[in-house]
């Protein structure tokens, strides 16, 4: 089997896509090109609209206003049978009644193929769903990860141009939906087909994703790669959805800096105009520790001293808590290494200075109060 | 802000309209055709049947003349109207001019002197185009003169005109032999219910809530007046309690044919179905209530009030609305041990077989049908929320042992059980009796159907052939339907329009669609006249009939099926019609073989519908019974009673046996 990669031809292309149920709006304005071979995820909050855009895709439920192409024609009012795409749903939705090869041999029957080829290509399949032995067993008798492959195998049986993948390892318990998700993306990658899978497991988008969609309220927040979505976030909704994020009101002072009560910092470059007032972020994990009496001062280093009020250790870290008056009652939340808690002696109760990295100091909107 | 969802955000222009696949043209031609055949059996017949109740016919006098002759045959001009001979004369009771689309009105009344020997001449002709005539037979509608001699002219005969209006209801509300059946119906309903479903909720509740044994065999027992037809038990009561009843005494001298009769009948046939209701209800409330109940010490008493009862109150609603409906809408037993007691489903019988007064039978059919709407609608409603509850459901409730409560249940059980096995005991000893009360010796002599009226064994083969029609025809019709309509995607107003069509028959009495059905199916002018009298009509008219529980389990069986499945087949690029043959049906074949073995017992027990639609070719057992009654030969009657119980036993048994066979063999996939 021949390696397929992303390649930078469009296969999918969405453009300015609306959908309504009565007079409420599940999709606003959708316009998104998906490259042929890519692995794109949905991410979003629950009743975010993946799946309505994910079924628009597919024909199940047309969208209300816009386009939809793929592979070049335009099948935007075409029924999902006159469209080209294996599906793999979050109940599986194998047929109780008819064996795991009967289930996979569905779709390639009236297809030209003959008995033996259908045999085949069955066993194939099994192959590389690394389920070589249960085609004569009955859905109910296998375990749900394994009911998973063989929805994917019924899914990719014909060779779909585009596989749609809605929550599918939502229904496992953690430990069989990691080990899933590499066999999907491993497979994914083998096949070389185009895939779009919703959920809203962001772990799960960041590991298998080539490039991530996060959509809100019906429309989509950001696309990007996982690093970009997860350095770069575009706003303040997929900062704070993606990872966890430290957020603290500010305002844009002098030379683009962030006011936080009568210190500013330097931050990463923004478009923001003076006087407007913002929300300074960073991410945990990108603050670095001091010992006290570090060079707090420095203007150019956006040190401040903290009082380290609480440790947790999370195994491969520790995650404190830092309070400091300008920050008000809220905490900033930082995790540290191993190494740096052992090498600064830090413990509950001790005083010490924290910088927050220029480039990882992030100004976004302030949300509007509602 | 993003939040915010208005659908006048999204640009003007046109909506996407989705092209149609083969498979979604298929499915809506489908359920159109189906939809056809439900307005066609259904909406339509009914429609017939409203406007006929609207309809009266009146012989206009005002439109028409006449002339006489001298006696050499010559007319001198002058012109008399009929409406003023009548009121020089007085020939013509006003009262005889409203009269049914067939009447016909003499004229000769009109002309003191008319002799028909006499030599002198009539003419006669309309004033108006709607006037109409016959003479012999022939039909005249012109407003030319007819010339005709005497006796020509005693052949004279004024038609009605046809009308719209209320009269045919003021008509029916000032006759108060008439309108006192709608008393006497809804007294009989509501007794019936009272008492079957009090019996019924201790029956339920001594199986739910006790230990005693045998409780698989008073389950059955409770069962089996399903099987027979509702006059039956009128039958037995006749052996028991009639004229010369064993068991006449216990009566005081009240005669069991009127209400008392009625009564006992009722509790009889509607039993089962009180039982199963309330026996659900019971069985689905939550055992922590009674845990929660007991560490608060309260009685017995208390727990019954405060934690059963309202448990199973959507039960006891429900039981009591179907209880009702059965009752009121019932024809064979009233009309078996009735007597002088009129009630509406009987009237209507006697308007339509015994005076040929459709009208009025459509009248007292439209009357009929309010309560039997009411109660539909009340129970429907009652049924929603029973399922919400039934969702929400918890721990189940496990009985303990206590001998002082398990004997007593048993007791009750037992006696309720006693009813009903001795009612069809009576039935089939009373059919093995030489003739009772003379000669107990027994013989097969009221077996030899083919010596009384009532079509003979033909009739009994009839039945088997209508139930074997009813039940493959209708489980086709009422699955793929139900299926049709719950997996087409889009097309709601369609849907939602099948839905209300597919609920319709449970509110409409056999009675009354089956008089429908004359007033529809029977008209010259309907290109289907052809199926009247035939047996097609009675298996369209069963179908109709028992459409809607049919409809109602094949949906919930669908509803249990994944909606994805339709999904997945369409993207895989398969008929629909595949996934339905390959897993729909097999999937749900246990539900299919219910609706099959529902609709055969139905159809072989049911009266009120076919009642107006059998001919001697296709007469059938349950009608056999009655007309056997009827003239007189209950033992024969009890006998066929008898027969129909048997082979639906039968029936049921082969539906069980084939259940358990399908379900190992094709339903492997449901054990683990
Ligand atoms: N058939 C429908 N009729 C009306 N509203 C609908 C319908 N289907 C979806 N919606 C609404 O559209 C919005 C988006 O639904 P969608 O199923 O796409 O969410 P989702 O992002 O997939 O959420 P989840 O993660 O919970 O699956 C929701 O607010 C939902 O209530
Ligand atoms: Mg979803």
């Amino acid at each position: 089997m021949t390696q397929h990669h992303a390649s930078d031809e469009t296969y999918l292309s969405i453009d300015n896509l609306w959908k309504a149920f009565g007079s409420f709006l599940a999709l606003k304005d959708i316009t998104l090109a998906v490259k042929n071979g890519e692995f794109v995820c949905f991410l979003g909050p629950s009743g975010c609209g993946k799946t309505t855009l994910l079924r628009a895709i597919a024909g199940l439920d047309l969208q209300t206003k816009g386009t939809v192409m793929q592979g070049g024609k335009d099948v935007s009012n075409l029924p999902p049978s006159e469209r080209d795409f294996g599906i793999v749903f979050q109940s599986y939705a194998l047929f109780p009644n008819l064996t795991i090869e009967k289930n996979i041999a569905f779709g390639l029957e009236n297809t030209g193929r003959g008995k033996a080829e259908i045999t085949a290509r069955v066993a194939e399949l099994l192959d590389l769903v690394g389920l070589p032995e249960q085609g004569k067993k009955y859905p109910a008798q296998l375990s749900g990860g394994q009911q998973q492959r063989i929805a994917l195998a019924r899914a990719i049986a014909t060779n779909p141009g585009l596989l749609l993948l809605d929550e599918p390892l939502s229904a496992l318990d953690a430990k069989v939906r990691v080990h899933l998700r590499h066999e999907i993306k491993e497979l994914q990658r083998k096949l070389g087909v185009t895939t779009v899978m919703v959920t809203h497991d962001q772990e799960e988008a960041l590991a298998m994703a080539d490039r991530i969609v996060v959509m809100n309220h019906g429309v989509i927040e950001q696309v990007g790669s996982p690093t970009e979505i997860y350095r770069e976030p575009a706003n303040l909704f997929v900062a704070d959805f993606i990872g966890e994020m430290n957020q603290i009101t500010s305002m844009v002072t002098k030379g683009g800096r962030l006011s936080v009560g009568e210190k500013t910092f330097a931050c990463h470059e923004h478009s923001f105009s003076d006087g407007t007032p913002v929300v300074a972020a960073i991410r945990p994990e990108d603050i670095i520790p001091h010992e006290e009496g570090y060079d707090a001062d420095d203007p150019n280093r956006n040190c401040i001293d903290v009082l380290l009020h609480e440790m947790e250790f999370l195994g491969s870290f520790w995650r404190c808590r830092l309070r400091n008056e300008r920050f008000g009652a809220s905490e900033l939340i930082a995790d540290f290494s191993i190494n740096a808690v052992r090498r600064l002696r830090l413990g509950e109760g001790r005083q010490m200075v924290i910088e927050l990295p220029t480039d990882r100091l992030m100004a976004f909107d302030r949300p509007e109060a509602s | 802000m993003a939040g915010i969802s208005d659908a006048t955000q999204m640009p003007a222009g046109p909506v996407v309209k989705g092209k149609l696949s083969r498979d979604d043209i298929l499915m809506r031609g489908g359920m159109m055709v189906i939809a056809l055949y439900l307005i066609i059996t259904l909406a339509l017949p009914l429609y017939a049947m409203l406007s006929k109740s609207f309809s009266t016919y009146r012989v206009e006098l005002s439109q028409y003349e006449f002339q006489i002759s001298d006696d050499a045959g010559v007319f001198d001009g002058t012109i008399l109207n009929a409406e003023v001979l009548n009121q020089q004369t007085g020939a013509i009771d006003p009262a005889e001019l409203n009269t049914g689309s067939d009447g016909r009105l003499p004229v000769t009344g009109l002309f003191p002197d008319f002799s028909f020997r006499s030599p002198v001449m009539y003419q006669v002709r309309n004033t108006s185009d709607e006037g109409r005539f016959l003479v012999g037979s022939t039909l005249q509608d012109g407003t030319d003169w007819v010339t005709l001699d005497s006796n020509t002219f005693r052949r004279v005969q004024l038609r009605p005109v046809k009308a719209t209006g209320f009269d045919n209801f003021i008509n029916y509300f000032s006759t108060p032999a008439l309108f006192n059946s709608i008393k006497n119906s809804l007294w009989i309903a509501v007794v019936s219910t009272i008492v079957t479903v009090t019996l019924a909720f201790w029956f339920a509740y001594a199986l739910n809530r006790s230990c005693m044994r045998y409780k698989g065999v008073f389950r059955l027992i409770a069962m089996a007046p399903i099987l027979v037809p509702s006059l039956l038990p009128g039958i037995a009561l006749v052996y028991l309690f009639g004229n010369q009843g064993i068991a006449k005494e216990l009566l005081f001298g009240a005669s069991i044919y009127g209400p008392i009769g009625i009564v006992i009948g009722s509790i009889f046939f509607t039993f089962p179905h009180a039982f199963m209701i309330i026996s659900t209800a019971l069985a689905i409330s939550d055992a922590r209530l009674y845990e929660a109940a007991a560490s608060l010490r309260a009685t017995r008493w208390r727990t019954f009030w405060t934690v059963t009862i309202p448990g199973a109150r959507y039960g006891l609603i429900s039981a009591a609305f179907v209880v009702f409906n059965l009752v009121i809408t019932d024809f064979g037993l009233p009309k078996v041990i009735g007597g002088q007691f009129n009630v509406l489903a009987v009237d209507i019988y006697k308007q339509v077989i015994g005076q040929q007064n459709f009208e009025m039978g459509a009248v007292v059919s439209v009357v009929l049908v309010i309560p039997a709407i009411f109660a539909f609608a009340i129970d429907r409603l009652v049924q929603s929320k029973q399922v919400a509850l039934l969702s929400a459901r918890s721990v189940p409730y496990q009985p303990q042992p206590n001998q002082r409560t398990d004997l007593i249940s048993f007791i009750y059980c037992a006696f309720v059980g006693l009813f009903i096995v001795g009612i069809l005991a009576i039935c089939q000893y009373a059919a093995l009796i030489k003739f009772w009360p003379y000669d107990l010796s027994l013989s097969l002599n009221n077996y030899q159907f083919d010596k009384m009226d009532g079509g003979g064994w033909a009739s009994y083969y009839n039945s088997i052939k209508l139930g074997l029609f009813t039940a493959v025809f209708g489980t086709a019709i009422v699955f793929f339907g139900a299926y049709l309509v719950e997996k087409t995607n889009g097309f709601r107003t369609g849907r939602a329009l099948f839905q209300m069509f597919a609920m319709l028959p449970m509110a409409i009495p056999g009675m009354v669609l089956g008089l429908a059905y004359i007033f529809f199916f029977n008209s010259p002018s309907n290109p289907l006249n052809a199926i009247y009298g035939t047996m097609a009509i009675l298996v369209i008219c069963s179908v109709t009939h028992f459409y809607t529980v049919s409809h109602l389990t094949a949906v919930t069986a669908l509803k249990q099926m994944d909606r994805e499945f339709e999904s997945v087949s369409a993207s895989l690029k398969q008929p629909t019609m595949k996934l339905f043959s390959r897993v729909t049906v097999p999937v749900c074949l246990p539900s299919v073989l219910d609706i099959s073995i529902y609709l055969f017992v139905n159809a072989m027990t049911t009266v009120s519908a076919v009642v107006f639609l059998y001919s001697p070719k296709t007469s059938l057992a349950s009608i056999a019974v009655l007309n056997m009654d009827d003239a007189g030969d209950i033992a024969p009657a009890a006998a066929m009673g008898m027969m129909i119980f048997y082979t639906n036993a039968v029936a049921r048994i082969i539906h069980l046996l084939v259940s358990k066979g399908v379900l190992v063999r094709t339903q492997a996939w449901r054990t683990r």
